[in-house]
């Protein structure tokens, strides 16, 4: 869908209206996962695997069977097969089948009538494993005698010779890659490591499923895509799609990392089994072992420049860890490494490798933060060896409008080099530096995503307006939803209730993911009112007796257009509302679509950190997110959204790693030693917003929820080298890195 | 598990030995309550004590001050004596935690967690403080320093527990400081930290020294500062005592910091924990 021609003006975009979900939050209304309960409710608690590798040779489950008080027990026995690879993996990471892949995989589920006799009843369940060697780190796992995680399945798209715990590979690019090094007055060439993070929301994967004897299933559960969910559940329990209902609560956060099921699936097969609901709340201790971590990396980058700055070859090297079963996300990679620079010639390689760790789930740009941070470093590093300034050089390579992006496309309208010029213009770029203090630099991309939408509007008699959606909420869309289908109704944006229905309720929707609610559901939604307004203009022509195309819609009123104007008092919103039922029934408008045109986003980030010399401890003292947003809806949230990613990528950039020790065990599942960044460590994220509408939105919006995720990683190690002096090409940049680096 | 809330010291000193299971003292519960939800201990009774009698106080005594076991963080915090007398210990406890946590953490419960990098320990042995021990026997002062012997372990007998800790009274021109190295700015365990309490004379000379390590022991370590005695904290011996507190530091290498960042750190802090408590003493450099 287009971006509307003619211009207007808008009233209700751009303002800060009060967010719909803010009193229930704060009062405890809201209700989360773990909120909903129902009558004979048991308790569902997971077995996990205190090993790395081992294969499962036997579970006795008689004695938790026969504990007073347990109603059912689950293993993987009592799934169906899922349809393709892809979904049997998903299953796979639910409840180990046959071997147990990393530490804390699912072996077994217990339900109980209460969480003690469940816990109980989980030490009552004899699994007798042979363990296997486990591998953790990239490295080893490429080894020719490297343990093997599958080795029976045939990963048949790749290379004669590579190592058999690779599951994807990729190699791209386009240009003469060695005549542009040697062109180069510079060359620089690094290795580039960072380590796995979790999304870390704050709440824990929850959910109550309910499946009566007749096969017919409810599941509500925390998610960012309950039809997802939908799709996944019914294929491992085997059922038809239309056999269950799933409602998605209010969101605790998810940053992509409840795109998929873990204990959903678990939770419906002990229900199917007990005849009774069964609610599963996973702890913080499981979170960490069993869901999402992101992945982790080795990245080799060399990039030549001449003496002016001009970028005359790029090439990367990205090796991807994402845990124990085949991911994607190295593609997503690769595609955004080198995304910001306009490049004669780029060369981009990569795969991914399976190890004995939690299957990676998305988080936010997924592959993105990590492709592009050894990229942004090495261009960091060119630009102070050959005294240039960092923005110059960006804005001298920047992609723009007609650019042959590095991963094949050719850029629309976008933002980058505005993005650049604001960063540079910004008093935060020339404010002074003290000593042991550095200013980085970097910019960042993601690409965003449309997809698979449904919305539903209809007028009520009093003329307010329910808005139907089907995507969970994580970010503020109920809100902005609010505000785009008030901007078209041209009614308050208070006379407008927008909720997240259940599956059954509206037609498919993809996940809340992608950076696509506000992009696609907004898209849907302003359709939608059109849909409805179209209804509304016919049944007031009926009441004037004039053409329909006679009527036009204007600030919330039906009017007479053309040789009738002015002939008939204009009627609202309101007025046709309340007599809908005599002139044609009720009144609602729909729309549904696959949409495309997200259009590509670009951020810029400074920031100050400074270094305690003898102690390697860093602090953030400025930090300035800039980013298009094609067109802000509703100005907080994109603020959120930038100041929340900006964030999350300095715990990753600072502090944040999953520690494995020899044994392949994680060493710190919870929030004491896994350190997400709290509040009296940061400085006020100040935001500047950009407005370069794109095109394929009637509004001009763009995704922004990812983008701002992706340059801290970079900015931030800029920073802090640049601050001791010395190049720092390892995540997380703890003090006792920092110190030995400083040291030498 | 059993759970009692006596009213007397001696009820509490009799439920104690005469479990045969697993006892445990509960003061604010900021570690017991956390390690039984980890299901790292499943006591099988739990005793409640601030329900006795003057667990709650902070008395003067002789010019210094007993703090009941039960006086929490932020009680201690409000204390405008303890405040002046020892600021060192009492920046040591408020570090824990959040203002959640310090409505309930104790100092007593701290040193009796034995956890090397206890914040409040270091301070607390740094300023000789003395803990009151009730039990079986009668009642019993032992130093502070004395009281954890390894991780998660006390000197404390069957029977015992802590009823109040002695704040000593100390001279004019003195003062204390305590400081920990973490990698963010707060709800985080130290990775090596340092207790210093010093004495001057009215020329600014340091009179007495005890400077007490945490974190980087399987318990507090004293080092030796008798190179600042004798000196007004010129820079040569600070650099000394940062190099005695690098060799006296046995730390392990583990997720938190390597044995070399905390051998190196640990002297730092020292160093300036020592300039901070030198400035409150009022002292001349
Ligand atoms: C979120 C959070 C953050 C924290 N941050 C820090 C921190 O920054 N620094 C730090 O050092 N600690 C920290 N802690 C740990 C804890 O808060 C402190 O150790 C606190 O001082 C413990 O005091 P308490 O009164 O709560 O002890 P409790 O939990 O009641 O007891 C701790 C142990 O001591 C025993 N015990 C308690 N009182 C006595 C007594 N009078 N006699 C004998 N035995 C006794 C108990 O049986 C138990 O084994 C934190 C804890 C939490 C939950």
């Amino acid at each position: 869908m287009a971006l509307d021609t003619e211009k207007r003006e808008f009233k209700i975009l751009g303002t800060r209206p009060l967010r719909p979900d803010g009193v229930d939050k704060v009062t405890g209304r809201a209700l989360y996962g773990a909120d909903m309960s129902a009558p004979g409710m048991l308790t569902g608690k997971i077995l996990r695997s205190p090993h790395a590798h081992a294969r499962i040779i036997s579970i006795d489950t008689s004695a938790a069977e026969a504990l007073q008080g347990v109603k059912a027990v689950v293993t993987a026995n009592d799934f169906a097969k899922a349809s393709n690879s892809f979904m049997q993996d998903g299953l796979d990471n639910c409840m180990a089948r046959g071997k147990v892949l990393y530490h804390g995989h699912a072996v077994a589920g217990v339900a109980a009538v209460s969480e003690a006799i469940a816990k109980q009843a989980l030490k009552l369940i004899a699994v007798e494993y042979e363990v296997l060697p486990h591998v953790t780190e990239i490295l080893d796992a490429i080894k020719p005698d490297a343990p093997v995680l599958h080795p029976d399945r045939n990963f048949k798209r790749l290379p004669e010779g590579t190592a058999a715990n690779i599951s994807h590979t990729t190699d791209f690019g386009h240009g003469d890659v060695e005549a542009g090094f040697a062109a180069a007055d510079l060359i620089v060439e690094r290795t580039f490591k960072t380590e796995a993070t979790h999304q870390g929301y704050i709440e824990p994967h929850a959910c109550l499923a309910s499946m009566g004897p007749d096969g017919k299933a409810d599941l509500w559960c925390c998610t960012q895509g309950h039809y997802n969910v939908r799709g996944m559940c019914a294929d491992y329990l085997g059922m038809n799609i239309s056999q269950l209902r799933v409602t998605a609560s209010e969101i605790g956060g998810g940053f992509g990392g409840k795109t998929t099921v873990f204990i959903e699936p678990v939770a419906l097969a002990l229900s199917r089994k007990a005849g009774k609901p069964v609610k599963i709340v996973m702890t913080r201790d499981e979170v960490f072992k069993a869901s999402g971590p992101t992945l982790s990396s080795l990245t080799d980058v060399k990039i030549g420049m001449t003496k002016d700055g001009k970028i005359t070859a790029g090439y990367a090297m990205l090796r991807y860890q994402c845990g124990a079963f085949p991911s994607g996300t190295i593609d997503l990679g690769a595609m955004s490494a080198f995304a910001a620079y306009d490049l004669d010639a780029v060369h981009t390689e990569g795969f991914n490798v399976m190890t004995n760790r939690p299957r990676e789930a998305a988080y936010r740009a997924p592959g993105a933060p990590t492709a592009v941070y050894p990229v942004e470093a090495v261009v960091d590093e060119l630009c102070l060896e050959l005294g240039l300034d960092p923005i110059d050089v960006r804005l001298l390579n920047a992609a723009d409008e007609g650019t042959k992006a590095s991963y094949g496309p050719t850029f629309e309208a976008i933002g980058l080099k505005a993005t650049l010029e604001a960063a540079k213009a910004h008093p935060h770029y020339s404010a002074p530096l003290g000593p042991n203090q550095g200013r980085g630099v970097s910019a960042g991309f993601w690409f965003n995503f449309g997809g698979n939408t449904s919305v539903s509007l209809s007028l009520n008699d009093d003329g307010t307006v329910a808005v139907t959606e089907g995507n969970p909420d994580i970010g503020g869309s109920r809100a902005s939803i609010s505000m785009m289908a008030a901007e078209e109704l041209g009614i308050p944006y208070e006379n407008i209730r927008t909720i997240v229905a259940d599956t059954n309720s509206l037609g498919f929707n993809d996940v809340t993911d992608g950076s696509r609610v506000t992009f696609a559901v907004g898209l849907a939604t302003i359709e939608a009112a059109r849909a409805a307004i179209k209804i509304m203009c016919t049944r007031v022509a009926k009441i004037w007796d004039i053409d329909p195309e006679a009527v036009t819609w204007e600030d919330g009123y039906a009017k007479p257009a053309g040789e009738n104007a002015g002939k008939y008092d204009p009627m609202s919103l309101a007025e046709i509302a309340a007599i809908a039922n005599k002139t044609g029934g009720p009144i609602a408008g729909h729309h549904e679509v696959n949409a495309d045109g997200a259009g590509v986003s670009f951020g810029v980030h400074l920031a100050d950190i400074e270094v305690d010399p003898e102690t390697g401890f860093t602090k953030v003292l400025r930090y300035t997110v800039f980013q298009d947003a094609g067109k802000a809806v509703h100005p907080s949230y994109v603020e959120g959204q930038m100041q929340g990613g900006a964030v999350q990528g300095i715990g990753w950039a600072l502090n944040e790693e999953y520690i494995y020790g020899e044994d392949g065990r994680l060493q710190n599942a919870g929030f004491l030693d896994y350190r997400i960044p709290v509040a009296s460590d940061l400085p006020p994220i100040d935001t500047v917003i950009l407005e370069i509408p794109n095109p394929g939105h009637p509004y001009g919006v763009r995704g922004v929820g990812e983008t701002p995720i992706v340059p801290p990683l970079a900015a931030v190690s800029n920073g802090v080298s640049r601050a001791i002096g010395k190049r720092m090409s390892a995540l997380p940049m703890s003090p006792p890195k920092i110190l030995k680096v400083i040291k030498g | 598990m059993r759970f009692e809330a006596p009213k007397t010291t001696e009820l509490a000193v009799a439920l104690l030995a005469q479990e045969t299971g697993t006892a445990r003292v509960l003061a604010g519960g900021t570690d017991l309550l956390v390690q039984m939800k980890m299901d790292m201990i499943t006591p099988d009774l739990v005793v409640d004590i601030k329900h006795i009698d003057g667990m709650h106080d902070i008395t003067p005594e002789d010019g210094g001050f007993r703090i009941g076991a039960a006086v929490s963080g932020a009680a201690l915090g409000e204390h405008a004596g303890v405040c002046a007398l020892w600021p060192g210990v009492v920046e040591a406890l408020e570090l824990i935690g959040s203002t959640q946590v310090q409505g309930r953490a104790t100092m007593a419960g701290n040193l009796c967690n034995a956890s090397p990098a206890g914040d409040s320990v270091p301070a607390m042995a740094a300023a000789g403080a003395v803990a009151r021990i009730a039990g079986p026997d009668g009642t019993r002062d032992c130093p502070v320093a004395d009281v954890p012997v390894g991780p998660g372990k006390t000197s404390l007998a069957k029977g015992e527990f802590i009823t109040s800790i002695l704040l000593p009274s100390r001279p004019d021109n003195a003062s204390d400081a305590y400081l920990r190295f973490i990698p963010r700015t707060e709800m985080d365990i130290a990775v090596a930290s340092a207790g210093v309490s010093l004495e001057f004379d009215a020329a600014g000379t340091c009179t007495a020294a005890a400077v007490i390590l945490g974190a980087v022991g399987p318990t507090i370590l004293t080092a030796d500062a008798s190179c600042l005695v004798g000196t007004k904290l010129e820079d040569a011996a600070l650099e000394k005592l940062a190099a005695c507190c690098s060799a006296t530091a046995t730390p392990i290498d583990d997720k938190r910091g390597t044995t070399e960042f905390r051998k190196d750190v640990v002297g730092v802090l020292a160093k300036r924990a020592a300039k901070i408590a030198q400035t409150r003493a009022g002292a001349k450099s």
